[in-house]
């Protein structure tokens, strides 16, 4: 009886060391990741000379606009911006129709042959053909500075298809599709009215992974485009950074401040701002949607 | 065709067993006839993974030929081995190799805990407010692109930049840490972890969620802490998803993240980012020697993808969770 109760009283406080522990983890694990972004957010809203002294921490000092403005002056991120939005919505688009059509088939049990289908899709996530001979193909097809090489050799990734292959496959129960046929519904019937309508979820799933994918894609754009008039905001925001000075001198910002001194330190908190410019319309959207990057990740760690 | 006529031979019962193939192709034609709008459908997806995917591996030819632009991929010279002679014998194999590898390694085992942490203590958080906002602010930096990342970095390892600024406050010297080769890996590897381990640990509070909560009563029941049931209950509950992680990982060993090491790479710091995926970059697209870096770039997807299956066969041996 002793015994048993001296246990219960052990228990208890490993179990409150565990909640302890539990929280100290949690609440660290939230500082450390927000400290960066707050510092980076604050030092883009803060007086260019505060900045270079290295008093900004976490709150704006000396709190003002200025580089945002200058920003939205500067003709090549407004470029940058509106192309990015192209290749977005279009690239998008054809993505959620290309892994639709080709996840649908592949999740019904009537197709011949899909084990076959399958391995030629997936194959291509094990094994490619790498950098050159794909940059070869790019250019040998005139693609290259052109828009339709940010939409075209993505169209579609097989992850994707395959978590929508997952999701059809355990949401469209067969006897639906025997139902169907035999009340003489054709397969394209079958898709616009009973499978389409219940595949909402999927749908937004997929539209946020691709348009994600497209607001950040960068590389594509470095290796295919080198007409600035074409870059997306990511490679804009790449040369800002990797060359501030040029590119101030270049679009006149350098010349509106009077003080040479200035300039320098005026520099550093517009990297800041573009950074931040940058990331805007994910972070505006990403609370709102964040319950579907889960779904998706939930779905795609089911083994189809 | 001869294989079934053999049989049926032998069996005496052949002629039901030819039937029966034939009468299953007849279905199977029958079933590809009833349902040819699916195979409508998927003419576009085959064509398009057809062209972006496997013309570029008809490519892969010119990693054995002296490429030139005028005689094109099927034209040039055939050469053999010549240029995976020459990329063994460089002397910056070493170098490649080893900064790859040991990048890949670091990363392999340096984030293959924290997700899994991060997930438990997650999953026996009670407090559903704090919870949520604990996932929604660790998941976020996950979707912030790679050029924002590097940006961050680059703005917040500065001279005078954030973390310089801490230093200098606690008296400490100011560090130039991207120009400093023997910090790169951390660099990498860490800020890794701090953009991903709280999107990568869904995938075991996933797992963790599917565990039933019957087997956690019970160990309750028998008297079990806390650290007992997450020792004998949730871990092993999410060790397959665990193993087809370290599975999937294992297999980039040699292909490092480009980008990132591309965008965090500065001239200090060559020496120790110098990786097998820039280098394949750089002497393509900069020098222009597209056989040798094919050729480069070939033997990083054949070491990759006997990794991937030397590993995924380790596994199903050990532990009967595979891939495939």
């Amino acid at each position: 009886m002793a015994s048993a109760r001296a246990n219960r009283i052990k228990d208890s406080s490993s179990d409150r060391l565990f909640l302890f522990l539990d929280w100290s983890l949690l609440i660290i694990l939230v500082v450390v990741i927000t400290i960066p972004l707050l510092n980076v957010v604050s030092s883009s809203l803060s007086a260019p000379s505060a900045v270079g002294a290295g008093k900004v921490f976490l709150l704006p000092k000396g709190f003002n606009i200025d580089a945002y403005k200058a920003l939205t002056k500067e003709k090549q991120i407004l470029t940058g911006f509106g192309n990015t939005l192209i290749y977005a919505i279009a690239g998008t688009c054809l993505n959620v129709v290309m892994t639709v059509m080709c996840a649908y088939p592949l999740s019904r049990r009537e197709l011949v042959g899909k084990k076959g289908i399958m391995f030629y899709f997936t194959f291509t996530m094990l094994f490619s053909g790498g950098m050159m001979p794909t940059y070869l193909l790019i250019k040998s097809l005139g693609l290259t500075n052109t828009r339709w090489v940010m939409i075209l050799p993505g169209a579609m990734t097989v992850y994707n298809m395959i978590i929508a292959r997952t999701f059809f496959m355990n949401t469209i129960p067969q006897e639906m599709n025997e139902a169907a046929e035999i009340d003489g519904a054709s397969d394209m019937r079958l898709i616009f009215s009973i499978v389409l309508p219940l595949s909402a979820p999927i749908l937004a799933v997929l539209t946020l992974f691709y348009a994600v994918g497209h607001w950040n894609a960068f590389f594509d754009c470095f290796l295919y485009i080198t007409d600035p008039k074409l870059f997306n905001l990511q490679v804009v925001l790449r040369n800002f950074i990797a060359n501030i000075k040029a590119m101030m001198d270049s679009s006149g910002i350098t010349d509106s401040i009077a003080a040479q001194q200035d300039v320098a330190l005026f520099q550093e908190v517009l990297k800041y701002a573009i950074i931040v410019f940058t990331s805007i319309p994910i972070l505006v959207v990403y609370p709102f949607v964040q319950k579907y990057f889960v779904k998706g990740v939930m779905i795609g760690s089911l083994k189809g | 065709m001869q294989s079934v006529t053999k049989k049926a031979a032998s069996t005496g019962t052949g002629r039901e067993a030819v039937d029966q193939k034939a009468r299953r192709r007849r279905y199977a034609m029958r079933m590809a006839r009833n349902h040819w709008q699916l195979y409508i459908l998927l003419v576009l997806p085959i064509i398009y993974i057809f062209i972006f995917k496997y013309m570029p591996m008809y490519g892969i030819q010119i990693a054995f030929k002296q490429y030139n632009l005028s005689l094109g991929i099927t034209g040039s010279e055939w050469v053999g081995l010549k240029w995976f002679r020459m990329f063994f014998s460089s002397q910056q194999l070493p170098r490649l190799l080893g900064n790859t590898i040991s990048i890949s390694l670091y990363q392999l085992f340096a984030s293959f805990i924290p997700p899994i942490v991060i997930a438990i203590a997650l999953n026996e958080m009670r407090n559903a407010f704090f919870k949520k906002t604990v996932q929604l602010i660790s998941y976020m930096p996950h979707f912030l692109s790679v050029v924002v990342i590097c940006g961050i970095l680059q703005q917040v390892l500065s001279l005078n930049g954030m973390v310089n600024n801490l230093l200098a406050g606690m008296g400490l010297e100011r560090i130039q840490f991207l120009g400093r080769p023997n910090m790169f890996k951390h660099i990498y590897v860490w800020s890794g972890i701090w953009q991903n381990v709280g999107y990568n640990a869904i995938i075991y509070i996933a797992a963790l969620s599917g565990i039933s909560p019957e087997l956690h009563e019970a160990a309750k029941v028998d008297g079990a802490t806390i650290w007992q049931r997450i020792w004998n209950v949730d871990i092993p509950g999410i060790l397959p998803t665990a193993v087809i992680l370290l599975i999937m990982n294992s297999a980039n060993i040699l292909s490092v993240g480009f980008e990132k090491v591309f965008l965090l790479q500065n001239p200090l710091n060559t020496r120790a980012s110098d990786v097998i995926s820039t280098y394949v970059y750089r002497i393509g697209m900069v020098n222009m020697e597209y056989s040798l870096s094919t050729a480069v770039g070939l033997f990083q997807s054949v070491v990759s993808l006997t990794m991937l299956i030397l590993v995924n066969r380790i596994s199903r041996k050990l532990s009967d969770t595979s891939l495939w």
